[in-house]
Formats: structure tokens, C-alpha cells, sequence
């Protein structure tokens, strides 16, 4: 009874609007910011990162650190092995390995980026006007059907078999191959983007979004392309690699960049008659940069597909 | 008698960015042989963790049981190798799931996914299984179950999907079912049509049930007792008749409030709870329903009561049955002055 | 005579199925009067949503006469029939998938104000804020994501989202089946005062009969793409006429317990397949009164007794 006394006022009403009744705790973060940080938590895509920083580094500024370039022949020093001097050692002109491998770096990643842009936006463009007509009345669907045929059939073809009859007409060089992955290259991209238009249309704040007037333009811009941006960036992710892959594969058979430019395929390529009598480095390092990219575009596109995930997004 | 579930001071976490959600936050409530048991709460209310808990179905990442534990039979569940719980879930326990389609396998004809547990479970060959399959099929009212034995889940309709489900879970005649909102997915009149199989077979077997549900008409067709669930944690617990009939939590009175009156003449305005769940990532640390509470008192903010017993078996957390507390009436006089 | 401001006649809405033609709706007709709640019941399959989306034009009908405000929607002009679009708004089922998760609540808001140009800047801002707190959100809420609002914030949302383009028709498709019960009567009062305040006229689509009722001045009732009655929500309840409707009644569970409780009508069976729906009545199949001429003859759509419709060979 005693407890009542001192108690009591505890049991007064509480006073109208103490308590915020639609109050959002959590701080406000966009989706952007939080898959930003999702990557950021992901230690193999950060590793990827970090890697592929490092060789972009080196590919701008390795070159420089020595005071040979990549075709500077010097047989007197030809087939030295690395040493304080030539720190990737010497191919059999002399040329200064460290120097060809950076150089080669920039032809490999130019080719890369340049094949996956390329197939990114022809990729955009024919999946998006395809997925975005499909379903708009008949000519709507002609229209989907025609471009989805097109994408069927070059993706029949063998690329190799382009690049072959490609250089039949043209001369091989870096654009040569980079047109030759981007004939072949962007269906795989225009089959992504438009999948993912036909499932975002399906959503309802698209036919919200027509309910209201919104142009096509804006519907576009504002609801499909941002809602896909995620997939798009983890796939050119996947692009790159293959792309460079391709170079150097191509490279490698004698279809690639001419000399006396340096890529790591045509590197390794010089590097077969010689790895029998002991010179381990020709082939080691363009060898060990091919996989090391590899490594770091697959892993880093893999964190962040996982960080993109919208699955995982709604925990 | 001894009880055939003992759930005790469960808490259950989420681990998230920034920091923990505390979906499950010390529930405790058991269930009698026989005994239909109904959970009901809104969504995010962690009743349906608190069964995926009981399963041992929680994600692997990120969940952490923090306290508690789950007497089954006499067996504490959380305390059990993964084989013996396998064990228990294939031969005891089994449970029934909102959504049909995804927790069937649609490569796999329906009645091989029925035989394929009572072999496993029961030691039944192959024929006499299939049997028993077509019994169940049979039993939980699927016309033809011959022809529907081959068929695959996608050329089933929901209703039967479900009934496909609930002949699964009783393969092994287990004793106790955990069912999650096993008819919200369904259509009223495929609804009725389960719920009645569900009475009409928990008679049959003596089956213990868990229902879990929003729906408080699906409560009153089917449960005994009740536990109401808000913020993870027990609000209300009672008899079905102490629960919808003389609610002692104002958070059951408002659920029951803000339903529309099927036997009214004229139309009233719906009496809405107003507000929003807390979010559990940060929850009060008095009542959690005190900020859309229409009774809320300076101690409601502060301290969260233990629960209070109305009567035998009917309780209520809440600081309105305690005796210092006004009457709820003086509540909506006070409130008539304000205005 | 109250004015009619949607009157629908024989509309046909059919979808091409491989092969086959899916009857989503079929010679279904009805009228919306002015400022009045009409409410649409039916269960998964029964036409009712795609009746909705016709009616507002996210789908062409594929027969069938609508006529608004005493003019014919198919023959408005270009200019007349962006203004339909307009004033005949939509709110839709799923409050996650309804608000694109990439866009900030006040431009969802604003989405449609932006669209037809009604305000800008300040003036933009300004009603931004106004419609948050007349659905009883707070005005700085317009700088967060979907994602921080629960499911009835965010149909809150959609909801503002719709008044902000100024509507006089509204299509509610299933507004609150994916909210929990405690948030349904929150916009279910919501809605109701909005419709006293603007002199809103609702079409209010769903399979809660319940919240049906208590919305709705009149209820048509809906299976297998044809109404099969229409009255008064109380006469409805009180005295329904069609079987379907009689069982749909009776298999809402109560949530009392000392109430009598009255012999429930359980169907058997499921609904036919659309594609092939039963010949003379479509509901004969699962109907305990079916007789010979049900499956003879399609019920004719007649008015039993004063402003109580339906379409069955009992009467």
C-alpha cells in the first residue's frame, strides 16, 4: 500500500502525441548507398577491386618506371632473366619484359573495356527496344520477334569464324578484334536487358507509372533502366574478362595485335619456343596477368551480384 | 498432464546492418496433446519465426537463438543433433506452409513425394507405401487419387495443392502439426473447404495444432486457445472465448475493433488501431504498443509488465490489469474532455 | 435519379493463351454512379482485377462499350482522352511492387503531377508535403525510399499518389488484402474520408466480403469473367439471391465464438479453368441447385427485384 502512494503518477494517462505513432527509426539510406556498402562488406569483391586498381595502376604508370619501352631491342641483353635491372627480365630482342607486360596490360584492358562497351550500349539498345515493344500490339511484337531473330542468329555464329572472315577484309590490329567481339558480343547483352524489361514492366509501378501519363521516355529512364542498372553493371563485369580473355586467346594463335606491339597473348605466344630451355619468365608473367584479371573481374563480379541481389536486399 | 510442446522465454535475433533485429524477444506458451493452439499476430509480429524456430528452420545466416528453450515430448529440441531432429521432423513434427507451390518439388510426381516419406519414416516397402499414399490422398479429400498420383504439382490448383501438403504432413502421423496461415494464400470458399478438412481430420487423429494466423474468424472456426502475438512478443494469452470474447490487451481489443461488423444495419466508421509496428531493430523499451495505444500511462513508456492473470489461464502484459491502473472507462472520459 | 458517371456495356476483355482465348471478361455490364462506392467481389480467376485495368485502359478492351460521363471512351479525342487518363486514377494491390524502389517517396508523388505539368518548384514541393500529411504521413518522409515504409505506409502512398493528379474515379484493385488487419481499417477510413472531402467515386475490387460491405454502397459479385449479382451491399448480405453468392457468404469464418453459427455452404471442388469455361451457366459445375437448363442456357441478367440483378435459371 505504501508502494501505491509513490507509484501512482506512473499510472497517469499519457498525454496525446508523446509517442510518434508513424516514426521511422532507422536511418534513411538509398539502395544505392546500401549495395554500395554490401560490396564494400564483401571481403573477395574488395580483393577483386583492389587487384584490378593495382593493374590499372601499373598499366598507366609501369611503363614509365623503367627506362626502356616495349620495343627498344637491345640483343646484347637478349633473354636475360629478371634480375635488379630488368625486373621481369629480357625476351630474346632484348625487349624489357616489365615494360612489354604493362604495355600489353593497356592493350588487353583497352580491348576489354572497349568490346564491352560496345556491347553494352548496341546491347541496350536492341534489348531495350525489343523488350519495351514486346507485347505493344502487333507491330509492337513484329518488331520484338524481328530483332530477337536477328540476336539468334549471330549468336549461331562461332566468333571465330567472324574474326577469321574479318581479317580477310581487314587488317588485323586491336580495332580489327575489337569490332570482331563486338559483332558477336552484344546478343548476349541485348538478351540480358531485354528479359529484364519484360519482367520490370510486368511490376506494378510501371503500369502505375502509364496510369499516370508518364511518357515513354521517362518511364524508361526513370523505372526500367534504374531498376536494371545493378544486373547491367555485374554482366559488363562478366564482359570485360571474357573480351580480354578473347584477346589474348586470339593473340595467342596468331590472329591478334601485330608486332612489334605487346599483349599478354601474343607475349605468351613468343614465350612457346623458348619455355623448354629454362626461361620460365616469358611465359610466367603474361600467363600469370591473364589469370590474375580473371580472377579479379570474377570475383569482384560475383560480390557484387550478391551485393545487387534483390533478394538479400529485403532483409 | 504433461504438455507435448513447452516453448520457453525463446528469443530469436536477426543480425542486419547497423545492428540486430530482435524478431523473437522471450515467448513462452505450450500446447496439450490434442490441443489446437492458434498464434496470431500481424506480420513481422515473429510468429512465424518463433515456428521456424521450433523446426529448426531459421536461415543458418545471420539468426541466432539468444535464450530459451523448446521442450518437445520431454525433449528439448534446441539441445538435439541434426540427425535426431530429423528424425522428430519426419516422424513428429510436421508443417504446413502458406505457399504450396514452393514447398513442393515440381519435378516430382505428388504421390512419390507422399511415399517417399512413409518410406523413409516408416520402413513401408514400396507398394505398401504407395498405398498408404493413396490413403492419404483419399483422406485429405482429393478426388481421384489415382490419377492425381502421377500428376505433377503445377497441374494442381491451389486448394489442392494445399490439401497435397496436408496429406504429406500426416504421412508419418505426426503429433503435432504447425500449420503458417495455411489458407491465406486461398481463395474463401477453398478456404472453408481446408479448414473444414483440418477440423474433420485433427478429430480424427487427435493431432496437436499450431495454427498460425491473422485471421481471428479462422481462430474462432478452429483453435481452443489462443496467444496473440505484437512486437515479438506474447500480448495475450486465453481460451478462444477469453480472447475474442473478453480481450484484456488493448491490442486485441483493437484488432477485433478495427474489423468491419458483418451483422451491423447502419455503417459505422471502422475503429483503425492508428500507427505502425515499432521496428524491432531498435524496439521500445517499455510497452511496444504504448505509442498506438488509446490507453497508454506514464509507466507504459518505461517498464514492459510481466504478464498479468486475468483468470485461470487468460493473461495479459498489460498495466491496465493492474490494480493501481484507472478503469478503462475514465480513459474515454478523459479523452471526451481533451476534445 | 442519381447521374452515372461510368456506365459498361457488354465488355469483353479477352487474352490470346497459345491457341486458346482466355474469356477474362465477357459481356459484363454495369453502371458507376456518380460520387457512389461500388465494390467488386470474386475470387483468384474470376476476371475482376482485369475488369479494373480495363476500365482504367491499361488494357484494351477487346469489345464492349464504355461510356464516361456521358461520352464514349473509344471515341474521345487525343487531348479528351489524356484527361481520361487523368481523372480516372488507379490504386493498386501490392504496396512493394506499386512504388519503384529506385525513386524517392516524393517523386513517386509527384510522378503524375510532373506528367501533366500541374505544378512545379515550390508549388510542387508544396503539394508534395500537403498529400504526405493528408494521408497522415509526415512531410518529410518525401526524402526516403519504398523500402523504409511499411506495407500501409506505403499503400498510403499510392494512394497520394493518386489523388495528386486530381481524380474523380478511382479503380481500388485488392487496396488492402496484402495489409495486416489492424492497417486495413486505417485506409479503409482513409479512403472513405477522402471520398466525403473530393466527392471521389470508387470501384473497390476485392475478395475480403467483409470490408467490402462495409465500403460499399452496392456490390456486384463476380465468376469466371461474368457478374453473376448485383445489389444493394445490405440487401446483398441480407438476401442473397445467387447460389455463388449464398456460399460465398457463408464461408467467411466469424471471429466470434457464442454467436450461433449458421450451416456453412462449402463448394465443392475448384473453379473451371477460364480457357474452357462449362457451357449455360459457368457456375453450374460447383452449384448444389444446378439443374438441366443450367447447362443448356446462360442465365439471363435480369432484375429480380428493384435494383437487385442477377443472372441465374432459379428465378
Amino acid at each position: 500500500m505504501l508502494e501505491k502512494a509513490s507509484h501512482d503518477s506512473l499510472f497517469r494517462p499519457l498525454e496525446k502525441g508523446r509517442l510518434k505513432k508513424e516514426e521511422i527509426r532507422r536511418p534513411g539510406v538509398s539502395q544505392a548507398k546500401e549495395s554500395f556498402r554490401r560490396v564494400l562488406k564483401n571481403k573477395l569483391a574488395v580483393t577483386g577491386a583492389i587487384i584490378l586498381l593495382l593493374i590499372l595502376f601499373f598499366a598507366i604508370f609501369g611503363p614509365r618506371m623503367v627506362p626502356y619501352s616495349y620495343s627498344d631491342q637491345s640483343l646484347a641483353s637478349g633473354n636475360l632473366s629478371p634480375d635488379g635491372k630488368h625486373w621481369f627480365g629480357t625476351d630474346d630482342l632484348g625487349r624489357d619484359m616489365w615494360a612489354r607486360t604493362w604495355y600489353g596490360a593497356r592493350i588487353s584492358l583497352t580491348i576489354g573495356v572497349a568490346a564491352a562497351l560496345i556491347d553494352l550500349v548496341v546491347g541496350l539498345l536492341v534489348g531495350g527496344i525489343s523488350g519495351y515493344m514486346a507485347g505493344r500490339g502487333k507491330l509492337g511484337d513484329r518488331i520484338d520477334n524481328g530483332l530477337m531473330r536477328i540476336v539468334e542468329i549471330l549468336y549461331s555464329i562461332p566468333y571465330l569464324l567472324v574474326v577469321i572472315l574479318l581479317l580477310v577484309v581487314m587488317k588485323p590490329g586491336l580495332w580489327t578484334i575489337v569490332i570482331a567481339l563486338s559483332i558477336t558480343g552484344w546478343v548476349s547483352m541485348a538478351r540480358v536487358v531485354r528479359g529484364q524489361i519484360l519482367q520490370i514492366k510486368q511490376q506494378e509501378f510501371v503500369a502505375a507509372a502509364q496510369k499516370l501519363g508518364t511518357p515513354h521516355g521517362a518511364i524508361i529512364l526513370k523505372h526500367l533502366f534504374p531498376n536494371m542498372l545493378g544486373i547491367i553493371i555485374v554482366n559488363l563485369t562478366f564482359t570485360i574478362p571474357n573480351a580480354i580473355f578473347a584477346e589474348a586467346f586470339l593473340s595467342f594463335i596468331g590472329l591478334g595485335v601485330q608486332a612489334p606491339i605487346a599483349s599478354w597473348g601474343t607475349m605468351a605466344n613468343d614465350a612457346l619456343g623458348v619455355i623448354l630451355s629454362g626461361q620460365w619468365w616469358r611465359l610466367f608473367f603474361p600467363g600469370f596477368m591473364i589469370s590474375l584479371t580473371m580472377f579479379a573481374f570474377n570475383v569482384f563480379g560475383d560480390g557484387l551480384q550478391d551485393a545487387l541481389d534483390p533478394h538479400q536486399a529485403k532483409d | 498432464m504433461a504438455q507435448l510442446l513447452e516453448v520457453d522465454q525463446l528469443k530469436v535475433s536477426f543480425r542486419s546492418h547497423g545492428g540486430e533485429v530482435q524478431a523473437v524477444r522471450g515467448v513462452s506458451f505450450n500446447i496439450g496433446h490434442g490441443e489446437v493452439l492458434a498464434v496470431v499476430g500481424e506480420s513481422g509480429c515473429g510468429k512465424s519465426v518463433t515456428a521456424q524456430a521450433i523446426m529448426k528452420l531459421l536461415p543458418k545466416r545471420g539468426c541466432r537463438i539468444k535464450q530459451g528453450s523448446i521442450h518437445f515430448d520431454g525433449k528439448d529440441l534446441l539441445k538435439l543433433s541434426g540427425k535426431e531432429m530429423k528424425q522428430i521432423k519426419g516422424s513428429q513434427i510436421s508443417m504446413v506452409f502458406q505457399d504450396p507451390m514452393t514447398s513442393l518439388n515440381p519435378t516430382m510426381k505428388i504421390g512419390i513425394q507422399i511415399a517417399e516419406g512413409i518410406i523413409k519414416h516408416k520402413g513401408l516397402n514400396k507398394t505398401q507405401a504407395k498405398a498408404r499414399a493413396l490413403e492419404l490422398l483419399k483422406l485429405a479429400g482429393i478426388p481421384n487419387p489415382e490419377s492425381r498420383y502421377n500428376q505433377y504439382p503445377h497441374e494442381l490448383s491451389g486448394g489442392m495443392r494445399q490439401r497435397v501438403l496436408i496429406a504429406i504432413a500426416l504421412a508419418c502421423d505426426p503429433k503435432l502439426l504447425i500449420a503458417d496461415e495455411p489458407t491465406t494464400a486461398l481463395d474463401v470458399t477453398i478456404q472453408a473447404q481446408i479448414l473444414d478438412l483440418m477440423k474433420d481430420l485433427q478429430h480424427k487423429f487427435g493431432t496437436s495444432i499450431m495454427l498460425i494466423t491473422h485471421d481471428l474468424g479462422v481462430v474462432a472456426e478452429m483453435a481452443q486457445n489462443v496467444i496473440v502475438m505484437y512486437a515479438g512478443i506474447v500480448v495475450e494469452s486465453g481460451t478462444v472465448a477469453d480472447i475474442l470474447e473478453r480481450p484484456k490487451h488493448p491490442y486485441t481489443m483493437g484488432l477485433l475493433n478495427s474489423l468491419p461488423n458483418y451483422e451491423e444495419g447502419e455503417k459505422e466508421r471502422l475503429i483503425p488501431i492508428e500507427g505502425s509496428p515499432p521496428d524491432l531493430y531498435d524496439p521500445p523499451k517499455g510497452c511496444p504498443f504504448a505509442a498506438r495505444c488509446e490507453f497508454a500511462m506514464e509507466i507504459c513508456v518505461g517498464e514492459l509488465p510481466e504478464p498479468f492473470a486475468v483468470n485461470d489461464g487468460h493473461h495479459s502484459r498489460c498495466w491496465l490489469n493492474d490494480p493501481r491502473a484507472p478503469k478503462v472507462t475514465e480513459f474515454a472520459a478523459a479523452g471526451r474532455d481533451e476534445s | 435519379m442519381t447521374e452515372m458517371l461510368l456506365e459498361v456495356e457488354n465488355l469483353k476483355k479477352y487474352f490470346n493463351v497459345g491457341k486458346h482465348s482466355l474469356k477474362a471478361v465477357d459481356n459484363v455490364s454495369f453502371s458507376v454512379r456518380r460520387g457512389e462506392t461500388l465494390g467488386l467481389v470474386g475470387e483468384s480467376g474470376s476476371g475482376k482485377s482485369t475488369l479494373g485495368r480495363t476500365i482504367v485502359g491499361l488494357n484494351e478492351a477487346t469489345g464492349g462499350k464504355m461510356v464516361f460521363e456521358g461520352r464514349d471512351v473509344s471515341t474521345l479525342s487525343k487531348k479528351e482522352k489524356r484527361k481520361y487518363n487523368r481523372i480516372v486514377q488507379m490504386i493498386f494491390q501490392d504496396p512493394h511492387a506499386s512504388l519503384n524502389p529506385r525513386m524517392k517517396v516524393g517523386d513517386i508523388i509527384a510522378e503524375g503531377m510532373d506528367a501533366h505539368k500541374l505544378a512545379s518548384g515550390k508549388e510542387r514541393m508544396h503539394r508534395i508535403f500537403s498529400l504526405l500529411e493528408r494521408v497522415g504521413l509526415q512531410g518529410d518522409h518525401a526524402k526516403r525510399y519504398p523500402h523504409e515504409f511499411s506495407g500501409g505506409q506505403r499503400q498510403r502512398i499510392g494512394i497520394a499518389r493518386a489523388l495528386a493528379v486530381e481524380p474523380k474515379f478511382i479503380v481500388a484493385d485488392e487496396p488492402i488484402s496484402a495489409l495486416d488487419v489492424s492497417i486495413q481499417a486505417q485506409v479503409i477510413n482513409l479512403m472513405e474520408d477522402l471520398q466525403r472531402e473530393m466527392g471521389l467515386t470508387f470501384l473497390f475490387i476485392a475478395h475480403d466480403l467483409g470490408m467490402v460491405k462495409h465500403i460499399s454502397d452496392r456490390i456486384g459479385v463476380m465468376y469466371l469473367g461474368s457478374f453473376m449479382e448485383l445489389a444493394d451491399s445490405g440487401d446483398l448480405f441480407s438476401e442473397p439471391l445467387h447460389p455463388y453468392t449464398q456460399a460465398l457468404l457463408s464461408a467467411i469464418p466469424a471471429p466470434t465464438v457464442s454467436r450461433e453459427k449458421q450451416e456453412r455452404i462449402i463448394l465443392k471442388g475448384d473453379p473451371p479453368s477460364p480457357i474452357s469455361p462449362p457451357s449455360g451457366c459457368r457456375f453450374r459445375t460447383r452449384c448444389p441447385h444446378a439443374m438441366e437448363v443450367c447447362a443448356a442456357a446462360v442465365p439471363e441478367w435480369k432484375e429480380i427485384r428493384p435494383q437487385h440483378w442477377t443472372a441465374c435459371h432459379l428465378y
